[in-house]
Formats: C-alpha cells, structure tokens, sequence
C-alpha cells in the first residue's frame, strides 16, 4: 500500500515552484558568484579575477558596511528578543487592557517600513521633532539623532525595533501561551516566586519561540536595506550604510561587478553566521 | 457558643488583614496595568496620530512638524491634491500594486499547495536536499544585478509578469513550508481511499486535498498580501521607470517633491497605509497565525 501511493504522487507537482524558484532565485544566486569576479555593464563583461573583492574589503566606504551591517543585526536582534519577551510575558496574562496593547504593539508590523521611516526621520529632527521637543520639556537636550555619525545607526535601529517588535511580541505570547499549566502548579506548591516562575519556567519553556525570534531578527537585520534608505541613505558620511544599502548605491553608479560582490560577500556573512546559528539554536532546544 | 464567637473573632483580624494585601496588591495591578497604557500610547500611538494630524494640516502648518491639532482641517484637500499630483501617478501606482500582489497571491497559493503536497507526502531521498533548498531560500539574500541580467534575457526586465514572478521565487519557501506543515494534519488514509476509488493523481489534489487546504491558504493570502504589498526593494531593483511605480515607491518619489509639502506627504502616508488597516482588522487573527506558524513546534 504504501508503495502504491508514494508512487501516486507526481513529481510534476514541483515543477513551476521548482522552475520559478532556479529562475529567478537559485540561478541569479549562482551567477553571482560569476559576475563578482568580473568588471561588468550587463551587455559585457571582463572576468578581472577577486578585485572587486580586494576593493570592496580595502575601501572605508565600503567596508564600513560589515561593522554597521553586523552592529545592526546584533542590536536590532537583541533588543527584539529582550522586549518582545518581557512584553510577551507581560500580555500573556490575564490583563482586561492586553487586547489594545497586543493590537497597538503589533500593527507597525503590517505598516511600509519607508512610510515608517519617513515619519519618524521626521520626529527625530534635532530641532523641530516632537522627540526632542518632548525631551526638551522634562529638561533634556536631546541629541540629533539621526546626524551624528556616533548615534545615527543606533537611532535608525531603534526604529527597527518599533516596528519589528510587535512581531517578536506575539511570537513569545504564542510559545509561552504553550506552556503546559502543570508547571506552573508544580511551582506554587514548591513555593516559587514571581522571578522563578519567569526565569525557570518561562524562559527555558519558550526556548523554541525565542529561538525563531533571534533568527528571524537576526536574518532580518543582516540583510536590512529600506529603513536605512529611507531615514538616512547611509548617512552621514558612511555612518549608517549597511552591506545592503552599498549593493544598491554601487549598483545606482553602475559598478555592477562590484554591487554583485557585495552581494556575494553579503551572501557569505549571512551563510556564516546564520546557518550555524541555525544549527546551533535547533540543537538546543528542550522537549516540553 | 462563646467558644465560637472568640474564634470568630480571632479569625476576623486575619481575615481582613488577608484581603487588606490581596487589595494592596491588586492596587498595584491596576497601577502597572494603567501604566503600560499610557506608555503602549505614547509608543506607538503618538506617532500614527502624529502622521494623522499632520496629514490634515496645511503646508504651512504642518511644515512646523508638531502635533497641534490643525487650525482648519483639511484632510480630504489633501488626499485630492496627493491623487492629482504627478498625473494620478498615485492611481497608476495603485493598480500596479493590486495587480502584483493579487498575481503573487494566486501562483504562491498554487504553486505553494502543489509542492507542499508532495513534498510532504513523497518521501525520498532526495528529501533533505529539497528541505535545504527551502532552508537556503529563507536565509539566503537575493542577488539582486545577476537577477536583473536574468530577467533582461528573458525579456522581463522592468515588466509586471518579472516582478510577480521575482515575489514569488522568493515567497515560494515560506509558502511551501505552511503548506508542508499543514498537510502533517491531513491523514493519509483520505488519499488512499479516494485512490482506491479510481480517483486520479491530479483530482486527488486538486478536488479532494487542495479544499481541505483552505485554513493555510488563508494566512498565504493574509501574509501575502502584507508582504508584496509593502515590499519597497524589489520593486525599487526590479519594477523601475516612472510608469511602473508602486505605491510604496510614490512615497519615496514624494520624498524629494514634497521635502517642503509635508501635509501631502503624510496624507500620502497614511493612505497607502489603509489597506494594511484594513486587513489587520479583518484578518488580525490569521495574519498573527501566519507570523507565528512554525515558531512554536
């Protein structure tokens, strides 16, 4: 029986995922690491070896975009897993007012991030901004946020973390929501407190929940491109580019050999830390 | 009896002092609870009455960028103003982007169920690779001139079947994955029965399995729609030329015309933001189901 069904099922039925999917991921995937290698205008290339590579590690303004790229993903990533399980915790209970919280946390998620971008490079304007104005009311001199070199890329990544946090939210809610009651029993007649109940029930129990959130964070960030486009273009200076946003500016300026090295080290960076992280977090993982 | 009463009122202090703390601490419920509003509101409300408030300005006004209420409101001026700017560049914009995302819902739906289907049921060896590839695509950055030079050979380039087909390459994992995961539910004894009834490879999908399917396909549409519609960087890299705006790209045009026009530029804000409101009212539900699937074994 078994076999008779397993031969039941056609192989056709992968056919146009499988041919959209080499078309127009896997294939240009693959020829990038052709066309890294070459000094390219599309209609011509000459093959010039691994320069575009030794440019793109020897340049300031372009390698700047691994420390940036790599300070995104790690803060954006952090902070998403930090609040949205502090605030998944906090609305997993039995609070009458968690509906309006959970709904206002989570709807930037569904908004453009550009549009996003846009209002809030407004609100951090140094001197007309609602933010600095609201600071400057309780007497503090708020900072320009997003035109010094030494905070811009965190301004822009806190930004990230408004948007992106609802997300991370309502995944932790889902994966505490799936903790067995017994433990917590279990700890009441054990006498635990408010902390235990967090830190030896809750967290290691949304272990696979918290897990999806770093990779999905951190994935997220390292390939980050339109919030940085649309708040500040990289700027000031280099401050803020990231490994995503030079491809685009490289690409914008023709340099077609080089945007397809940047995205190949790009493709690199993510292979190198996400797959291990991948593997490393699955391992891990506990068995409810 | 006077036992009793002693005993009773032996009781009564304790008693009191019990609900004494218990309403202490519920107080601080109460407290905490009022606080996360006022925070959750000053977060994330502030700023979409912000881009509200804002958007009903005139220039003048709202070029001071603060939060006043607007002296003469004039929000439907505006929303005119945003739809005649650039000859209804917005309207253009618009179909554009209902016709990529209505086109990438309906292949990743089909595509999708197909493959999650037989993925999940045939079993070989060439699982685990099948299972990388997916894996590959949902990590894996899209290179993004290799897929330009792609779609120029095939004739693609810049047009509406290129930047649909792009969407769904790189939808295609995730989709896959749902549809994988919720086959896991179907028994398998329905597929022998209807096979056992004569029912044919290509019927037993797409009559007896696909339907069943429906709960997932909910969330791929939901997800979709959310995704393709305010996908900014493949239309930017794929879909470029003034004809071929979509909506999330008339917001960065206006960026540069309407750096002094800010009420415009936050009506227009808000109205690409509608859809996106109007599905997260209807769809709160599915879309957080599909956000979290998988997350949680």
């Amino acid at each position: 029986m078994n076999t008779l069904t397993n031969r039941s099922y056609t192989n056709l039925f992968l056919l146009p995922a499988g041919i959209v999917y080499f078309v127009f991921f896997l294939l240009p995937t693959i020829l990038s690491f052709f066309f890294s290698m070459t000094w390219w205008t599309l209609t011509d290339w000459k093959f010039i070896g691994l320069e575009n590579f030794k440019t793109f590690l020897s340049e300031e303004s372009l390698n700047i975009g691994f420390k940036n790229t790599i300070i995104y993903a790690v803060v954006t990533c952090a902070l998403k897993v930090i609040l949205g399980l502090l605030l998944g915790v906090f609305l997993s209970s039995r609070l009458r007012t968690v509906g309006f919280i959970r709904s206002m946390v989570f709807f930037p998620t569904l908004l453009s991030t550009v549009a996003v971008g846009i209002a809030f490079s407004t609100l951090m304007h140094p001197s007309q901004g609602m933010i600095n104005a609201a600071l400057a009311a309780i007497g503090i001199a708020g900072p320009d946020w997003l035109g010094d070199i030494q905070i811009a890329l965190l301004s822009v990544a806190l930004v990230d973390v408004w948007k992106g946090v609802g997300l991370a939210t309502v995944i932790f809610i889902a994966g505490i929501m799936s903790i067995p009651e017994d433990y917590y029993e279990a700890l009441m007649i054990d006498g635990g407190n408010t902390w235990n109940k967090f830190w030896n029930i809750i967290v290691p129990l949304s272990r696979p929940a918290m897990n999806t959130v770093i990779i999905l964070a951190f994935i997220g960030g390292l390939r980050s491109f339109d919030l940085v486009w649309a708040m500040t273009k990289g700027g000031p200076g280099f401050s803020t580019d990231l490994i995503a946003s030079i491809i685009y500016k490289q690409y914008q300026a023709g340099f077609y050999g080089l945007s397809t090295a940047g995205n190949v080290i790009l493709f690199i960076l993510v292979s190198l830390l996400a797959f291990p992280l991948y593997a490393y977090l699955n391992r891990k993982e506990v068995d409810l | 009896m006077s036992k009793m009463t002693n005993s009773a009122s032996t009781v009564q202090p304790t008693l009191h002092k019990h609900s004494n703390r218990l309403a202490g601490k519920k107080a601080k419920k109460v407290l905490a609870e009022i606080v996360a509003v006022l925070l959750t509101i000053i977060l994330f409300g502030v700023p979409l009455y912000f881009v509200f408030v804002n958007a009903a300005k005139d220039t003048q006004e709202s070029s001071l960028l603060n939060m006043s209420w607007p002296t003469s409101f004039q929000l439907i001026e505006n929303i005119q103003a945003v739809f005649l700017a650039e000859n209804g560049m917005i309207i253009r914009a618009f179909m554009n982007s209902m016709i990529i995302t209505g086109a990438s819902i309906a292949l990743l739906i089909l595509f999708g169920s197909m493959a999650g289907f037989v993925l999940h049921r045939k079993v070989s060896k060439l699982s685990p690779f099948y299972n990388f590839l997916i894996l590959a695509g949902l990590i894996i950055p899209p290179a993004i001139v290799p897929t330009i030079w792609v779609l120029e050979s095939i004739g693609m380039f810049k047009t509406l079947p290129g930047i649909i087909l792009v969407e769904v390459a790189l939808h295609l994992p995730f989709t896959i994955l749902l549809y994988k995961g919720f086959m896991a539910t179907i028994p398998k004894q329905i597929d022998e029965a209807a096979l056992i009834d004569g029912c044919g490879k290509f019927k037993l999908f797409f009559s007896i399995i696909f339907p069943l399917l429906k709960p997932v396909s909910a969330t791929v549409i939901v997800l979709t729609a959310v995704g393709v519609y305010n996908d900014f960087v493949n239309p930017l890299y794929f879909f470029p030329g003034a004809d071929n705006a979509t909506l999330q790209l008339t917001l960065y045009n206006f960026t540069s015309l309407y750096s002094t026009q800010w009420n415009l530029l936050f009506t227009n804000i808000l109205l690409i933001s509608l859809p996106p409101l109007v599905l997260f009212i209807f769809f709160n539900k599915q879309i957080v189901a599909g956000m979290t699937a998988g997350s949680v074994k």
